[in-house]
């Protein structure tokens, strides 16, 4: 059964993609502000489970591509995403019947809801990373066989490319030079497939689940409860299964760079009572939390800074000296644990030579 | 000699300093003209200290006037919300996300126009100039006598908003104009939100700069006179007439910095302790330490170098409950004098307790002589341990660092604070506002989008604090006083192309004659 989108949900979305982005996916301030435009001029959101596609339905998953640091200066025109779902229509000479996100974190969460609000087409509760990620083929639909391309990216002017490739690292390499001459950040669909397919390769349920982690925080924090706890006491009942706070601390010290087009750099947070330290290194999203040297959690499962009495959680580019933070991780559902999707976005997907364990039985 | 003003809500305050010493100061209610409270303000130091008006080098304005105006929502005018992005930007238009109340106020006239650049510096779109002149002609139509200029990226490239200000000022002579990039950072709704807000204030600014001007005028005071701005540097007074939005939190950063300068501490934390509510900052390299979050005014979400400030519920009115268990938030505020016990009320405030306690000769001490002494000690620890908690909240490492205490209240804190490396108490600390506004520096600021393609990383932040030293001695800094107090880098996620975004602060003395 579908679900339609209340105004008043947003914000608590919002707050949920942030935490589902684990550092990256930029702030999903403006996608909120984007939806809320299409819902005051008589829109509506309608939000569909995998179920509910038929086999043969097109999908066509629609996302913001680029820098966050972009974005949050040179807005979107409204229609670039739109564009590009059209195009790849016409290209593919079939109509969706639904869009999607192709990352469930930041504004990717809310891009879909611009798109499908405008053009009357449901979204699906689900998408590809079951976080976010930073790169293109990072999704449970490469993983799982989907060619990524025809893909179409356009920007504001509606200068748009068509983008067909023998392999989805192609994909990504050749995407990522476009995104820069079109200033930055550009609007993309990609992905297409039929319902069939989806429901095969997707993360199941996770707009829902971000609806109900930034629901979850907001009313442990209105009822003066622990907010942590609430979320721990909530993920059980989720695919994400099992979350418990890692480390708490202050950041202490802060390394960004920019390496081959990435935000890359390591915070380290030390204990209140001083002594114990954990350094997180990132790749826009965190990576891996080590403490003395050893793995406390690693990519894919989620290692969410959070502000330490708020449990807000805070972004990559956000993170400053002296925050007072608790580290979070949580497990991600099993399609993203296989030994063919922890190929593209395990620990090897990122060069980090250490094997994947997961949080559960890391003591 | 300098003078240090501050006009807050409730009082107005003056401090005469020779150098870096305290001649004279007083405290007077804050008059609805404003001028005659300055007035009245600075007649008595002069006239206490026996100086004349011809020895008085510089006056150093802090003042709430135009924050509470944006509150208030009163005496703002309607501005043109200009934007220069288009094609880019036309899905959030001017005021999308402002309370519907301030957004009537202000007349909600927008405009969007082709233009705006790119992070690395090229044109989104070339300013359509025929447009421009259409807009000047409909804003002229309408009688509008402010306009917010804000053009994509103007933080990296200003000079689409340079050309647009030429033309409207060409068609539209006297219309006061405000430019995002003199007013915000990188952030485009935030910044131009602000510069809305700057718009809407242009009028008040004028008339609030002229009593300035003429309260110095009736003392026939001479000299030069800055107000302070949000991150406790100076402007001149005719760039506030221009940029009133960057007065909005001086008063914090005012009462932080003159405890800074009391205690000799440029790393410390400081309790601002007032009559209904305490303000804890942190004091880095002498300066407050900004806020990174997106910080409202009057509703309206800014991105301003605002100080990171708690303030909590704690003041020398605040009720006590509970046997001392609860004080606050509440507070008898302003009726003190009235209400509290040991002026014959019948409320027991956090005054009473330290009365009660002996800490402090004010008022009838036998009317609180009946509090039990465990009421008493239970409220004592209460407050010390409000304090802690504060401080404990807003510290940035487990390093203890001194605390500052200053305002009213600060008798509020009998004990140490286990938060606290030392509790500093300086003399002077209730007008620790003017003082702080007194002895307010200049500053100078870069923030922008650097490309590396053609340039390493060491270069572009060469270039960054340059441009920080350079803007602080155009702003009228002594070449040999300026310092860089703060750089922070934030690379461009998803880019390969190498940019990153530099944010260069640099300070100096002001240079007087």
């Amino acid at each position: 059964m579908g679900w339609t989108l209340e105004r008043g949900d947003l914000v608590d979305l919002c707050r949920g993609a942030a935490f589902l982005g684990t550092g990256g996916g930029g702030d999903p301030y403006i996608g909120r502000l984007m939806v809320e435009q299409a819902l005051d001029e008589g829109h509506t959101v309608k939000i569909i489970g995998l179920d509910e596609l038929p086999d043969d339905a097109l999908v066509i998953p629609t996302a913001m591509m680029g820098a966050p640091t972009v974005i949050i200066e040179k807005l979107p025109g409204g229609e670039e995403a739109i564009r590009s779902l059209h195009r790849l229509e016409a290209h593919l000479g079939r109509k969706a019947f639904a869009t999607m996100p192709i990352e469930a974190g930041g504004i990717n969460s809310t891009m879909p809801l611009v798109v499908g609000a405008r053009l009357g087409l449901p979204v699906v509760d689900a998408d590809g990373m079951g976080r976010a990620f930073p790169e293109l083929q990072m999704e449970t639909f490469a993983v799982y066989g989907v060619p990524g391309t025809p893909m179409v990216i356009t920007n504001e002017w509606g200068d748009a490319t068509l983008v067909e490739c023998h392999d989805n690292m192609m994909m990504e390499w050749l995407a990522r030079g476009i995104t820069i001459r079109m200033g930055g950040s550009a609007y993309i669909a990609e992905y297409a497939m039929d319902g069939k397919t989806a429901r095969r390769v997707s993360v199941p349920g996770t707009l829902s689940l971000v609806l109900e982690i930034g629901r979850c925080i907001r009313a442990a924090r209105q009822a003066h409860r622990d907010p942590f706890a609430a979320l721990i006491e909530l993920l059980p009942r989720t695919p994400y299964n099992f979350g418990r706070v890692i480390f708490e601390g202050k950041i202490v010290d802060l390394r960004r760079e920019t390496t081959q087009g990435w935000a890359m750099g390591r915070a380290r947070i030390g204990a209140f009572s001083g002594g114990a330290v954990m350094d997180i290194e990132f790749k826009n999203e965190n990576l891996v939390a080590r403490v003395a040297g050893k793995v406390r959690a690693i990519v894919p499962d989620l290692i969410c800074v959070l502000d330490h009495e708020t449990a807000e959680p805070i972004t990559t580019e956000t993170l400053r000296y002296g925050q007072r933070v608790k580290v979070m991780a949580v497990a991600v559902p099993p399609i993203m644990r296989t030994p063919e999707a922890l190929a593209v976005f395990g620990p090897g997907g990122f060069g980090i030579d250490e094997p994947f364990t997961p949080i559960e039985t890391i003591a | 000699m300098r003078v240090g003003v501050d006009v807050g809500g409730t009082n107005t305050d003056a401090v005469l300093m020779d150098g870096l010493s305290v001649v004279a100061w007083h405290k007077t209610p804050t008059t609805a003209d404003v001028s005659s409270g300055i007035i009245a303000a600075l007649r008595a130091v002069l006239g206490g200290s026996g100086i004349g008006p011809a020895a008085i080098q510089g006056v150093m304005i802090g003042t709430t006037h135009f924050t509470n105006a944006v509150v208030e929502r009163k005496r703002l005018r309607q501005v043109a919300a200009v934007r220069l992005a288009l094609p880019a930007a036309r899905s959030l238009p001017p005021m999308i996300d402002w309370p519907a109340d301030l957004a009537h106020t202000l007349g909600l006239h927008r405009y969007m126009l082709q233009g705006g650049h790119e992070f690395d510096g090229r044109e989104i779109a070339t300013l359509d100039e025929a447009g421009l002149r259409q807009v000047a002609a409909d804003i002229r139509g309408k009688g509008l006598a402010a306009v917010a200029i804000t053009s994509v990226f103007s933080p990296v490239n200003a000079g689409m908003e340079a050309r647009a200000r030429a033309i409207l000022a060409e068609e539209l002579p006297g219309c006061a104009l405000s430019l995002s990039h003199d007013i915000g950072r990188v952030g485009f709704l935030e910044r131009e939100n602000a510069t809305i807000m700057n718009a809407c204030l242009t009028a008040l600014a004028g008339t609030v700069v002229n009593s300035f001007r003429a309260a110095l005028a009736e003392l026939k005071i001479t000299a030069p006179f800055y107000i302070s701005q949000n991150d406790g540097t100076l402007m001149s007074a005719d760039y506030v007439e221009r940029y009133p939005v960057l007065t909005f939190a001086s008063g914090p950063t005012n009462s932080m910095r003159g405890a800074a300068f009391l205690s000799r501490t440029k790393e410390a934390m400081v309790v601002d302790i007032g009559g209904t509510t305490s303000d804890v900052g942190m004091l880095l390299h002498g300066f407050p330490r900004e806020s990174s979050v997106a910080v409202e005014i009057g509703g309206v979400r800014t991105n301003f170098r605002m100080p990171d400030v708690l303030s909590f519920g704690l003041g020398g009115g605040s009720l006590v409950r509970d046997d001392g268990a609860r004080i606050g938030p509440d507070s008898v505020g302003y009726e003190l004098t009235e209400k509290a016990l040991v002026f014959g009320g019948d409320v027991l405030t956090a005054t009473d307790i330290v009365v009660a306690a002996g800490r402090i000769d004010i008022g009838e001490r036998r009317r609180v002589g009946r509090l039990k002494g465990a009421l008493v000690n239970t409220a004592l620890a209460t407050m010390n341990r409000m304090v802690d908690e504060a401080v404990d909240r807003m510290k940035t490492s487990a390093e203890r660092l001194p605390v500052i205490l200053v305002g009213g209240g600060a008798i509020l804190v009998t004990a140490d604070l286990p938060a606290a490396s030392a509790i500093v108490r300086p003399e002077y600390s209730g007008v620790a506002n003017a003082i702080g506004a007194a002895i307010a520096q200049v500053g100078g600021e870069v923030d922008r989008v650097f490309s590396l393609e053609r340039q390493s990383r060491e270069e572009a932040l060469g270039d960054a604090k340059r441009e920080a030293i350079d803007k602080a001695i155009t702003a009228g800094a002594t070449r040999e006083s300026v310092q860089i107090v703060d750089v922070e880098e934030v690379p461009l996620a998803y880019l390969p192309s190498s940019a990153t975004r530099i944010r260069a602060k640099a300070v100096g003395d002001l240079a007087m004659r």
